[in-house]
């Protein structure tokens, strides 16, 4: 591996020499020209049917920037790569982006696999990537920024709205979810969050099941019995698609979302789309931004959309939706052109030093400001319920946005953990 | 004449009363968003007994109410009236939604029970009665369910508020009053109660009254028992039947044919799909018998998925034949070849198929069992889609020349059976009987182009564990593993039985290769 990066390097060096000696190009010809910006997102394989929306967003932003005269006076020009779903090849596109597309920012990944796939590589090549999607926090890199939630931007203030007098007063917990890391983690901080507000172990159900289970049966009957015991909620990590076929259970078993409220954390607009909303509504979710949020930020950003995906032949450009890693994404691509006007330099570290404390008026509503130390967005919380017509209807929000806990106090052994990156 | 005013004031007064009751402050406190304000509102009108906020309170819970100003509408399709005069009335173009959230939806309902219960219908009353059995109680609603007790001249209804009322008494400080509750409660079978006896239980220190508690829950307890097995029993049933309706159609290419057939899934998947289609045209065409669109579906899915077998078998398969290694990796490049198709069609995200409105509800078996219509339909589907397989290879020609070309291909050849004709015919069968499958699985789960991924690896498990070659086997093997595998994820949750249930039929191949039933005599081929 490294000594193709030296053979490559050596390649481009004498190719670049070559170029300089027979073009007589000033050396400073680079800042000139448009500045690279690269975008790491599957549109193939498993994932791109969440990602694709994303990497049209990160384009819609940069076009809506090039209208405007660029950054410092250049142009930006995407650089789009598809790395598929398949983890491994996300670091090798990450690598080719970096050390031979030279460019300044990537905007990109999706699960929490990728992120910890690309994470050596933008250490390595000291690169900068906007990450836009909500995960279960335990990190903090320098090369990093997140503009999606940390668990206390999402997960624990849901459990704190259903324990509210208007989320019902729940006093039982069930915490359901598939059986992998981010679930775990997640119910492992919420477990802890509950026991701090003096819920016992016998009021808590955890449960778990295996990838694309689709026979809700024991574990719905189970809720039932478990409900009979005091007001209820359940708090559902569920992935994917298995979220259909569990919510029609309890549809069948007759639970009716007022008497045992779902909240879901990864069940927003576009997941809903193919799906008959029926069985889900009154069910609760809990996001950063909703489409159905109305203040003039998100009506701009809904027509921008719209246009855009219109324009460009975006695929179901004929019910356009918005959701909650699209405004990451739009969030971050801005967040970065305004560090960079900042610093004056595309240069990766005086970027980092300038991203801190940037403000944008993000669609929610509120002020998106990245932190000046942890990397990490200031975001509010909404609670939506679901509609038939698979919107959501805003029940409760934060008065504010809340400060991420990229470690969450909730875990032993992370108050001794610093609050920003380490840098060596 | 002064007298005659009076009386005319008075009836006046009476017929205007009830009337006034739901007045526009009422309306704005219930639609203006503080919670605080909302639940008060609403034990005013239950304190009131204000039949007249009923119809406003359900266009409430049924979304119809919209907003402008300080006015309320309510909006039926495209009638629009005030909502305190039931006027037609004119909606004004920036009148929003009135949103309710889940704990003021929650209120409602049980404010509405809450007047009712003064309801001069007998079986609203009940209805009443019995949606309050699961509400909390605080004491302006003790209060007011006692007051309908002594009012109450119906038995049933009586019992009920009784016993509810009981369950505020076991906390009472009164030993009679605790004692009399506790026998009360004996034949109340609810989870409510059996944990409200057991929290009384923990701390009660009279004697008299534990033996009490202690006989009532151990009434409750097994009465709920029952229907907690039988709950357990009808899951395993109903996961077995869709094992069972998955892994027929391979009972017939794989178990009689021989054939690895990797492309079974897709099968299903293309039933499924078939059911979406069925249930687009049925909306845009036919929307008035939309409800019986899965009626249609499942002759079109059986024709689908046999047709798609049909040209399986022609183009591929047939050349395979007793070559089980190729038919495998030839099967499983068709079934991805089918899976690219599906997703260039349709898109590769899942799609919409509805329940019909028959198949959404739940039939009323114990105080704590209610089974859910779409698995009894399906449970009763399998066994008609069992009966009919079982009928075709039993007693009809087609069924007689399939069997003698798996028992004897030479010899049934020998005395003229079509030996090919009969393969695609078999396969088209297996293949349609899938469709079927998928015209089931479209009604539980969803509907994308890797559905049959799913269910591919289950019905391989079925046939295998039920004897290849055996109808009877799958169906005992289906349902065995649908109901141990409800057994012991009721004991040991989803991921432990899944991987429970994978070393079982292990270790049970390695002991009985041949399967639960194994075929008699002289093998075929």
């Amino acid at each position: 591996m490294k000594r193709r990066v030296m053979v490559k390097s050596l390649g481009m060096l004498a190719a670049g020499a070559l170029l300089a000696s027979t073009a007589l190009v000033p050396a400073h010809a680079e800042e000139k020209g448009p500045i690279k910006v690269g975008i790491l997102h599957s549109l193939s394989g498993t994932m791109a049917i969440s990602e694709t929306v994303l990497k049209d967003t990160a384009l819609m932003a940069i076009e809506e920037i090039n209208a405007k005269g660029g950054v410092l006076g250049r142009k930006l020009e995407p650089v789009v790569i598809d790395p598929a779903s398949n983890w491994p090849l996300f670091a090798e596109k990450a690598r080719q982006l970096l050390a031979t597309d030279k460019v300044a920012v990537v905007f990109g990944c999706w699960t929490s696999v990728s992120r910890k796939s690309v994470l050596p590589v933008f250490k390595e090549l000291n690169g900068l990537l906007f990450y836009p999607v909500q995960y279960e926090g335990e990190e903090l890199e320098k090369n990093v920024f997140y503009t999606g939630a940390a668990p206390n931007q999402q997960a624990i203030p849901a459990v704190e709205y259903l324990m509210s007098k208007a989320g019902g007063g729940a006093k039982r917990f069930v915490l359901l979810g598939t059986d992998y890391v981010y679930p775990r983690t997640t119910n492992k901080i919420l477990r802890a969050f509950l026991h701090s507000k003096g819920v016992a172990d016998a009021d808590i159900m955890e449960e778990y099941t295996p990838f694309g289970h689709s026979d809700y049966q024991t574990i719905v009957a189970n809720i039932k019995k478990f409900a009979s015991g005091g007001k209820t909620a359940v708090v559902s990590t569920i992935n994917g698609d298995s979220n259909v076929p569990f919510y029609k259970e309890l549809g069948n078993a007759g639970l009716k979302a007022t008497e045992v409220p779902v909240v879901a954390f990864s069940v927003g607009e576009e997941e809903l789309r193919g799906v008959d909303a029926k069985p889900l509504v009154g069910h609760l979710a809990a996001w950063n931004y909703f489409m159905s949020l109305k203040n003039p930020a998100n009506t701009e950003f809904k027509k921008k959309w719209a246009a855009y995906a219109k324009a460009h032949g975006v695929a179901n450009a004929d019910k356009p939706l918005t959701n909650d890693p699209m405004e990451a994404t739009y969030i971050g691509v801005n967040l970065w052109k305004q560090a960079v006007e900042k610093a004056k330099t595309t240069d990766v570290d005086k970027v980092i030093a300038a991203v801190g404390g940037q403000k944008l008026e993000a669609p929610s509503g509120f002020t998106a400001e990245m932190d000046a130390k942890n990397h990490h967005l200031h975001k509010p919380v909404f609670i939506g319920e679901v509609k038939a017509d698979g919107q959501f209807n805003v029940v409760w929000k934060t008065p504010g946005p809340v400060r991420a806990q990229p470690w969450s106090p909730f875990i032993p052994g992370n108050d001794k953990k610093k609050d920003e990156p380490d840098t060596h | 004449m002064r007298m005659l005013r009076l009386i005319v004031g008075l009836l006046l007064a009476m017929s205007v009363a009830p009337a006034m009751a739901l007045d526009r402050e009422t309306i704005a406190q219930l639609t203006g968003g503080d919670p605080d304000e909302q639940h008060r509102a609403l034990g005013a009108a239950a304190a009131r007994g204000d039949l007249s906020a009923i119809p406003f309170l359900r266009d409430l819970l049924a979304d119809r109410v919209k907003l402008a100003g300080d006015k309320a509408f309510i909006v039926d399709g495209d009638k629009v009236v005030d909502a305190l005069e039931r006027t037609p009335a004119e909606l004004p173009a920036d009148a929003e939604d009135a949103s309710t959230s889940n704990s003021l939806r929650l209120a409602i309902e049980e404010t509405i029970a809450l007047i009712e219960l003064a309801s001069p219908d007998r079986a609203a009353r009940l209805e009443a009665v019995k949606r309050l059995q699961s509400a909390e109680l605080d004491e302006s609603r003790v209060a007011l369910l006692a007051k309908a007790e002594q009012k109450e001249r119906d038995a049933s209804v009586r019992d009920v508020l009784r016993q509810m009322r009981a369950l505020g008494e076991l906390q009472s400080a009164d030993r009679v009053q605790r004692l009399s509750a506790a026998q009360a409660l004996r034949t109340t079978i609810s989870g409510r109660v059996r944990e409200a006896l057991k929290t009384r239980l923990a701390t009660e220190d009279d004697g008299e009254v534990r033996v009490a508690l202690t006989r009532s829950l151990r009434n409750v307890e097994s009465s709920l028992a029952i229907g907690e097995n039988l709950g357990v029993v009808f899951s395993g049933l109903s996961l077995g039947s869709i094992l069972l309706l998955a892994a027929l159609g391979l009972a017939i290419t794989y178990g009689l044919m021989g054939v690895i057939n990797m492309a079974h899934g897709e099968m299903m998947m293309i039933g499924a799909y078939a059911t979406y289609i069925v249930q687009n045209l049925f909306r845009a065409h036919l929307p008035d018998h939309f409800q019986w669109y899965l009626a249609a579906a499942a002759p079109v899915a059986f024709l689908v998925a046999a047709l798609v077998g049909v040209a399986i078998e022609r183009t591929v398969i047939r050349f395979l034949y007793g070559r089980a290694l190729e038919t495998l990796l030839a099967t499983w490049g068709v079934s991805l070849i089918l899976m690219q198709a599906v997703r260039s069609l349709f898109g590769a995200q899942n799609v919409q198929v509805e329940n019909p409105a028959w198949m959404s509800g739940r039939v009323f078996v114990t105080d704590n069992l209610e089974l859910p219509y779409n698995r009894i339909v399906i449970l009763i589907f399998s066994v008609g889609v069992l009966l009919l397989v079982s009928f075709l290879l039993a007693r009809t020609r087609l069924g007689l020349f399939v069997r003698a070309v798996t028992q004897n291909r030479g010899m049934a050849r020998c005395v003229g059976v079509d030996s090919s004709r009969i393969d695609t015919m078999a396969f088209a069968l297996g293949s349609g009987l899938a469709g079927l499958a998928g015209v089931a699985l479209s009604q539980v789960g969803n509907v994308g182009p890797d559905l049959g991924q799913h269910y591919i690896v289950d019905s391989f498990m079925v046939v295998v564990l039920g004897g290849v070659g055996q109808l009877a086997g799958a169906v005992y093997a289906a349902l065995g593993l649908g109901v141990a595998g409800k057994i012991l994820e009721n004991m040991a949750g989803a991921v432990l039985a899944e991987i429970a249930l994978l070393i079982f039929i292990v270790v049970f191949i390695q002991k009985r290769p041949q399967g639960l039933f194994a075929l008699g005599g002289r093998q075929a081929d």
